[in-house]
């Protein structure tokens, strides 16, 4: 044990809101702990490339099915990955103490959420770029619209997976309750967002139920995609939707973040 | 002292809070009616006690009797607190403190997925944020790792260490950027008699030379003796104040421990005068 000197810099005084360095220091702190971790990484990243191999000859017959479905997809694997990836981060972060700590430092509850959306944005990035990639060049997806708005979307979902994520991992006490709510939060969305059926085909009251839910309008984004050229206007009100709601979430998530707890 | 909510100060009240700080230099913990409840439970019952600055006050009493609660309460996490609880002058839990004090949760708080190094890499920037700062953190963060003798183990994976090594690594985090005031609950269980006197060495260095004061937990009696002065604590009530030779003196006692028992015996037998008291009533 070394004698402590003396010459040590002072603590400076806590800054306002939201702090960039704050928030990269955590972002990279995020994907540091993660690469420790690379089976997760390889899990994360080559799942979607493996389902849509799947997938593309599960419909060999029919390619236009693929085409519809295979677009939904490439909205929908980020949002599952990163809400799960996300909430047992946080939940981890919740149990393990450090959170408690880190709200003892001088750091923002939007430092934090910034920090783990930048992080696992940027994990979601090269996920969709990946799947993207295989479906359109590898698979022959047939896309009318631009692949770059494809990952737009894409993007947006990944973001709001990760609000959703964590925010839930508010309601769960442990690991076991966090991976429940994957059925519970997710699965409702999945069935009512025009995957497996048109919209306008349900029951009108389920049809006006997934009018609320944020997966419908991913979904319907990527067909906008899928369908046009252009970027359409329903296509700028879909990811207006899902990047709103996004934020949304991650608004009530910070609002789960407590300095002060019972 | 309720829950503090997040204003800016204005200049007459930045003036008051700095006569205030004049007035209690000396001090750097001050509670009054200081009671925390937790669930239906009341954990810290009207506490009344100061903590002197540059000293280490050592906090003692059985497990469950309220010692954690307390140095949440101090830290400013700890929900539903009532009373008054100035800490370094301000209000426990005022967003100016937390740079100022280092706090060491009983279970280590770490990172498991991350080096030694990593873990203290990020806590330092988040104190002293900013590329400026990277050389001033840099050299924080070996002090502090060589601070709990753990430079051999900078780049191994927090996970990987044995519980005592965990805990250093917790403390290593609490001793970035020097702060005025270190709480540190219970820091020494677990680890071997070796490290737990270089450990107290530390502390007593932290305090004589950098002048910060410390407030250390633990169930163990015989580090008592190690303290400056003790806060007795038995099921959310302080026993005593005091330091270690004036309660031996004052309980004619040898030991901190035997001091200990003879209040805890004086305590369940006032508590049984009063309960008589208030049955008869």
């Amino acid at each position: 044990m070394t004698t402590p000197t003396t010459t040590t810099a002072t603590r400076p005084a806590p800054t306002g809101a939201l702090n960039a360095s704050r928030t990269l220091a955590t972002a990279a702190r995020v994907l540091r702990q993660l690469r420790h971790d690379p089976r997760t990484i390889a899990l994360m990243i080559l799942i979607p490339c493996v389902m849509l191999f799947l997938l593309r000859y599960v419909f060999d017959g029919s390619p236009r099915t693929f085409d519809n479905i295979g677009a939904s997809l490439l909205g929908i694997f980020p949002l599952i990955t990163m809400f799960l990836v996300t909430s047992i981060a946080t939940l981890r972060e919740r149990t393990s103490g450090t959170l408690e700590r880190l709200l003892a430092l001088p750091l923002g509850k939007g430092d934090l959420i910034a920090g783990y959306a930048l992080a696992f944005g940027t994990l979601a990035i090269i996920q969709s770029a990946l799947a993207t990639g295989l479906a359109l060049w590898a698979l022959d997806l047939d896309v009318t619209g631009s692949p770059w708005l494809l990952l737009l979307v894409a993007l947006l979902d990944a973001l709001l997976g990760t609000a959703l994520g964590l925010f839930v991992s508010a309601f769960a006490a442990s690991e076991f309750q966090a991976v429940q709510f994957m059925p519970a939060v997710i699965f409702p969305q999945l069935l009512l967002c025009g995957l497996f059926t048109p919209r306008d085909t349900m029951h009108p009251a389920l049809e006006a139920f997934s009018d609320v839910l944020p997966m419908s309008y991913a979904v319907d984004g990527m067909n906008e995609v899928l369908h046009h050229t252009d970027m359409t206007a329903a296509f700028v009100r879909d990811a207006l939707v899902v990047a709103g709601c996004a934020l949304l979430v991650l608004c009530l998530g910070a609002a789960t973040l407590r300095r002060r707890t019972p | 002292m309720m829950n503090y909510a997040p204003d800016p100060p204005s200049a007459a009240r930045e003036a008051t809070a700095g006569a205030a700080r004049e007035a209690t230099a000396g001090t750097a913990i001050e509670a009054t009616a200081l009671t925390v409840t937790r669930g239906p439970r009341t954990v810290l019952r009207h506490l009344d006690f100061t903590v002197p600055r540059g000293q280490i006050t050592g906090l003692l009493g059985p497990s469950g009797c309220g010692k954690s609660t307390l140095m949440r309460s101090i830290v400013g996490t700890q929900a539903k607190v009532t009373g008054t609880l100035k800490v370094l002058g301000r209000p426990a839990g005022h967003p100016t403190l937390r740079t100022r004090i280092g706090y060491v949760t009983q279970a280590p708080s770490v990172f498991d997925d991350l080096t030694v190094r990593q873990n203290l890499d990020y806590f330092a920037a988040i104190l002293d944020p900013g590329r400026a700062a990277a050389d001033r953190r840099h050299a924080d963060v070996t002090r502090a790792i060589a601070d709990v003798d753990l430079t051999s183990h900078a780049d191994a994976l927090a996970g990987n260490l044995s519980g005592g090594q965990r805990n250093r690594v917790s403390l290593a985090v609490a001793l970035l950027g020097t702060p005025e005031l270190l709480v540190l609950d219970e820091p020494t269980v677990g680890l071997d008699p070796v490290l737990r006197r270089d450990l107290w060495n530390l502390f007593h260095d932290i305090a004589d030379r950098r002048g910060a004061t410390l407030l250390v937990s633990s169930h163990v009696m015989d580090e008592a003796e190690r303290c400056h002065r003790l806060l007795l604590m038995r099921e959310g009530e302080i026993l005593a104040d005091d330091t270690p030779d004036a309660l031996r003196t004052r309980t004619g006692t040898d030991t901190v421990e035997e001091a200990f028992l003879h209040l805890v015996d004086e305590a369940v037998a006032a508590g049984r005068a009063q309960d008589a008291k208030e049955t008869a009533r």
